[in-house]
C-alpha cells in the first residue's frame, strides 16, 4: 500500500500544472470560449502534438505512452483547475477507453492511430446507465447494411469531433438487449451536428441527428454482433472518473482563488479573512476538496485495476459512483461558497469564480448527478443479496 | 500509487484473523463488539482479562520496538491488525491509552528508568492508564491549566492539587498522566510539567459523570496534594506542554483505520436493519444510506493518503481535516440509524434506561464533534494553519 503519487506521477502532474497555468489564463479561457469549436485549435495542436496527453492511456505497442488512469487523472485535475478549453477529456477519457474496451484489434490500431495524430473523438452517449430509454438512436440492421436513425444529445465536443462512437439500440431489441456501438465519421451522409448553446461556455455540447445514416458492418465497434450494454456501462464509469478529476481541480481552484481574494479584501479595518465565519466556510471547502481528491485517486487506481483485468465491472461501478457523487457536490459547494466569499464581485462576469460556478453545475449533471450515483450505490448495497 | 497491501501484509492479515477467530470466543464471546466509544464502562473485568490474553500472545503494542516487547510492526501491518481486530468484533481496548499514547511518548521522551518502570506493564496488558489533560476551565483552551504541581523540598516529591475532567476509565486505571503548572507565575503553555501519577493513593478522588446515555464513561478526578515522585516527571519542569503535544501527535495514526472498521460494523447493522424493516424502499433513506457509504469509503482513502505521507513533504492538509471529517460523518450516521429504525427508535430495550447499540451510538455521537477539539476549533486550525488565514485574537487572561 502506497497511496501517493510516484516520482514519475508527480512529474506528470507538475508538468501539466506548469503548462496549463501558462496557456489557460483567464484571458485565454475567455477568448477560447468564443471560438466556434469552443477552444483554441492551435493550442489543441500543441497539446496533442507536443504534450501528447491524449496518448497517456494508449498502450505503448499501439504508439501511446502506456500510462494509466492515475496519470490521466493527475493531468485532468490540472486542466479542470485552470478551466482549460480543449477536447482532451472527450478524446482521451471518453473515446480512448471505449476503443480499448470494445473495439477489435484492427479497429484499435486504426482509430487510436487517428487519435495519436491529433484527431478529436468523442462518445455520443451521456447517460448514467444504458437504459434503453436513454438511447434515442436506433440501429436497423438488415442484409443490406446498417442504418442509424435518431438523436443523441449532450455530446461533448461534438462540434469539432473528427469521429464519434455512437451508442444505438438495435430495432426490435428491448431493454439492454441489442445495445451496440458504432464508429461514425463526421462527414458521413445523414449526420447533422447541431451546436447546443450551453450555460457553461467553456465546455461545448452538441446534438447529433442521424437520418438514414448508412454504415458498413465493419463500423460496428468490436466487429462482431453482441450486446455491449455492460461494456458501455464500464466505458461511462471510466468517463465519469475523468469528469471527477476535472471536478477535483475545479473544487481546489474555487477555494484557492477565494482565499486569495478574502486575504486582500478589507472591511471594518481588517481583511475579511480574519472573520471566523469566513474562516469556517473555507475550512469546510478544504475538507470537500481534499476528500474529493482522495475519492478520485481511489477511483483512478480501481480504473487501472479494471483495465488490467484485476477487478470486475461492479467494483469499477462502485468506485466511479463514489467519486462522481462526492466530487460533483464538492465542486458545486466550493464554487457556490466561492461566489459568496467574493461578495458583490462574485456575480460579475469580470471575476473568474462565476466561470467555475457554471463549470461545477455543468459537470455535476453530466454522466449522472450525485443523486443518481447514490441511487446506483443504494442498489448495490440494498437490493442485492451479495453485500459489498 | 498503489491501493493494495502487499502479499506479506495480506499473509499477516490472515494470521491476525485466524488468531482472533481461535481466541475471541468462549469466555470472551460476550465482549465481542463491546466496550467501544460510548460503551467503555461495559465489561471492564472481562476486557482486562482479554487485554492480558492479547499481551500473552504479543498482540499488544505491536508497533513498539522489539527492545520493549513489541513486534516493530510496519505502518501497514498495524493498519491491517487494527482492521482485522475491529472486523472480528474485538472489544474496545481497555489498555489503549497506555499502548497508543503513554508508551510511545515514553519511548520518545522518557528516561531509561522510566521506560523500564512503566513499559513492561503496558505491554503485558496489566496496567491501565488514563489521561489528565482537560479541566473545567481548560477545554478547547487546553493550555489554561489550573492544576498545580508544588515541589516539596523536604520530602523531595511533587504534590499535585487541582481538578481534571472527562477522564475515561479513571476508576479502572492504575496510572494517570497529568499536565500541571509547575510555575505559578507562568500562563498558557509555559511553566507546565508532565507527570505520571499513581491513582491508588489518598490524594485522588474520582466522581463519575452521568452522560445523556444514562451511563458513565467519563469522570471528574480531584487531586488533593496527590504525590508524584521526582522520577515520574517526563521532561523537565516547564517542558510539559511540549511533551503533552507530542503525546497528542501519537493519537492520530494507525488506529484510525480500526476506528473506521467499527464504523463499518455500525453501518452494516443499519443496512441490515433497513433491509429487514422496509426502510430500504424509502427513496430518501436510500440516498442517505448511500451517502454514508460514500463518506466512509472516502474516509478510508483520506487516511491512506495521510499514512502514505504527503507527496513532497508539504503540509499534510489531508491530515488536518480528519477529526472534522469523521466526527461529522459519525454524527450523521447516528441520526441515520434512528431514522432507519423509524418510530421504533424511541423504544428502549428495557427499563430503566437500556439503550440498544444504535440508540446509544446516536446519543454518544453528539460528543464526537466536541471532544478532542470541537468542530469549531478544528475549522479554526484548518483555516489558520492550512490556508494561512489570520489567527483568532486571544483575550488578556
Amino acid at each position: 500500500m502506497e497511496f501517493k503519487f510516484t516520482d514519475e506521477q508527480i512529474m506528470i502532474r507538475d508538468t501539466a500544472e506548469a503548462f496549463v497555468s501558462e496557456v489557460s489564463t483567464s484571458a485565454a479561457v475567455r477568448s477560447a470560449m468564443l471560438e466556434p469549436a469552443g477552444y483554441d485549435k492551435d493550442l489543441w495542436r500543441k497539446i496533442s502534438a507536443d504534450m501528447f496527453w491524449q496518448a497517456l492511456p494508449i498502450p505503448e505497442v499501439l504508439g501511446g505512452l502506456g500510462l494509466g488512469y492515475v496519470e490521466l487523472a493527475a493531468t485532468l485535475e490540472q486542466t479542470g483547475r485552470f478551466l482549460l478549453c480543449s477536447p482532451l477529456m472527450a478524446t482521451a477519457a471518453f473515446a480512448v477507453p471505449a476503443i480499448r474496451l470494445a473495439a477489435s484489434e484492427e479497429q484499435q490500431a486504426l482509430y487510436l492511430e487517428r487519435i495519436l495524430e491529433g484527431q478529436v473523438a468523442t462518445l455520443a452517449h451521456a447517460g448514467i446507465q444504458t437504459h434503453g430509454s436513454q438511447i434515442n438512436v436506433q440501429a436497423n440492421i438488415t442484409d443490406q447494411g446498417v442504418c442509424l436513425n435518431g438523436i443523441s444529445r449532450h455530446v461533448l465536443n461534438g462540434q469539432s469531433a473528427d469521429f464519434f462512437i455512437v451508442a444505438a439500440e438495435e430495432t426490435f431489441a428491448s431493454g439492454e438487449q441489442g445495445i451496440s456501438l458504432w464508429f461514425v465519421d463526421r462527414d458521413t451522409q445523414g449526420l447533422t451536428i447541431k451546436s447546443l448553446p450551453t450555460m457553461d461556455q467553456t465546455r461545448r455540447l452538441a446534438e447529433l441527428q442521424c437520418d438514414n445514416l448508412v454504415l458498413s458492418p465493419e463500423q460496428r465497434v468490436g466487429a462482431v454482433a453482441q450486446c455491449q450494454a455492460q461494456l458501455l456501462n464500464s466505458i461511462l464509469d471510466l468517463a465519469a472518473i475523468a469528469v471527477s478529476a476535472e471536478q477535483v481541480g475545479g473544487a481546489q481552484q474555487s477555494l484557492d482563488i477565494s482565499v486569495a481574494y478574502i486575504k486582500e479584501r478589507v472591511q471594518f479595518g481588517r481583511t475579511i479573512a480574519s472573520y471566523q465565519a469566513i474562516k469556517h466556510k473555507c475550512a469546510d471547502m478544504m475538507l470537500k476538496a481534499e476528500s474529493a481528491r482522495s475519492g478520485l485517486y481511489y477511483a483512478a487506481c480501481i480504473a487501472d485495476e479494471f483495465l488490467a483485468g484485476a477487478c470486475d465491472a461492479e467494483t469499477l461501478a462502485e468506485a466511479a459512483s463514489i467519486s462522481k457523487a462526492y466530487s460533483s457536490e464538492a465542486f458545486f459547494f466550493n464554487a457556490g461558497c466561492g461566489i459568496q466569499l467574493h461578495g458583490g464581485v462574485g456575480i460579475t462576469s469580470e471575476y473568474d469564480i462565476q466561470l467555475y460556478f457554471k463549470r461545477a453545475k455543468a459537470l455535476e449533471s453530466f454522466l449522472g448527478n450525485a443523486s443518481e450515483h447514490r441511487e446506483r450505490l443504494a442498489k448495490q448495497l440494498l437490493d442485492s443479496e451479495v453485500s459489498l | 500509487m498503489k491501493l493494495r497491501f502487499s502479499a506479506s501484509d495480506e499473509a499477516f492479515r490472515v494470521e491476525v484473523a485466524n488468531w482472533l477467530r481461535d481466541n475471541l470466543c468462549g469466555q470472551f464471546e460476550s465482549i465481542r463488539f463491546r466496550g467501544g466509544p460510548g460503551d467503555e464502562h461495559s465489561f471492564v473485568e472481562e476486557r482486562k482479562a482479554w487485554e492480558r490474553k492479547l499481551g500473552d500472545a504479543a498482540w499488544t503494542c505491536i508497533g513498539w520496538p522489539r527492545d520493549w516487547g513489541g513486534r516493530a510492526a510496519s505502518i501497514e501491518q498495524q493498519v491491517v491488525f487494527n482492521e482485522e481486530y475491529a472486523r472480528a468484533g474485538g472489544p474496545g481496548r481497555i489498555g489503549h491509552i497506555g499502548e497508543t499514547l503513554m508508551g510511545p511518548t515514553l519511548i520518545a521522551y522518557g528516561s531509561e528508568a522510566q521506560k523500564a518502570k512503566y513499559l513492561p506493564s503496558i505491554r503485558s496488558g496489566d496496567a491501565i492508564w488514563c489521561q489528565g489533560y482537560s479541566e473545567p476551565s481548560a477545554g478547547s483552551d487546553l493550555a489554561n491549566v489550573k492544576t498545580k504541581a508544588v515541589f516539596d523540598e523536604q520530602a523531595q516529591v511533587w504534590q499535585i492539587t487541582g481538578q481534571k475532567v472527562w477522564t475515561s476509565l479513571a476508576h479502572e486505571s492504575q496510572y494517570c498522566f497529568v499536565v500541571a503548572r509547575t510555575d505559578p507565575q507562568a500562563k498558557g503553555h509555559k511553566g507546565l510539567g508532565f507527570f505520571m501519577l499513581d491513582m491508588h493513593q489518598p490524594g485522588v478522588t474520582i466522581r463519575p459523570i452521568e452522560q445523556l446515555t444514562g451511563t458513565s464513561e467519563f469522570n471528574e478526578v480531584f487531586f488533593d496534594s496527590a504525590v508524584c515522585s521526582v522520577e515520574d516527571i517526563v521532561g523537565k519542569p516547564g517542558e510539559g506542554w511540549q511533551v503533552a503535544m507530542a503525546l497528542l501527535g501519537f493519537e492520530r495514526g494507525v488506529s484510525t483505520l480500526g476506528q473506521q472498521m467499527l464504523f463499518q460494523n455500525e453501518f452494516n447493522d443499519i443496512v441490515h436493519l433497513a433491509k429487514s424493516n422496509g426502510a430500504d424502499r424509502d427513496p430518501m433513506l436510500r440516498q442517505r444510506i448511500a451517502e454514508a457509504h460514500i463518506g466512509l469509503r472516502i474516509m478510508r482513502y483520506n487516511t491512506l493518503r495521510v499514512l502514505s505521507g504527503s507527496d513532497e513533504g508539504e503540509l499534510q492538509a489531508e491530515g488536518m481535516i480528519y477529526k472534522l471529517y469523521w466526527s461529522s460523518w459519525h454524527r450523521n450516521l447516528g441520526k441515520l440509524a434512528m431514522d432507519v429504525m423509524g418510530s421504533d427508535s424511541e423504544i428502549l430495550d428495557a427499563e430503566p434506561y437500556e439503550l440498544n447499540r444504535l440508540q446509544s451510538m446516536f446519543l454518544f455521537t453528539r460528543a464526537d464533534t466536541i471532544y478532542g477539539g470541537t468542530n469549531q476549533i478544528q475549522r479554526n486550525l484548518i483555516a489558520e494553519r492550512a490556508l494561512g488565514m489570520p489567527r483568532e485574537p486571544r483575550g488578556n487572561n
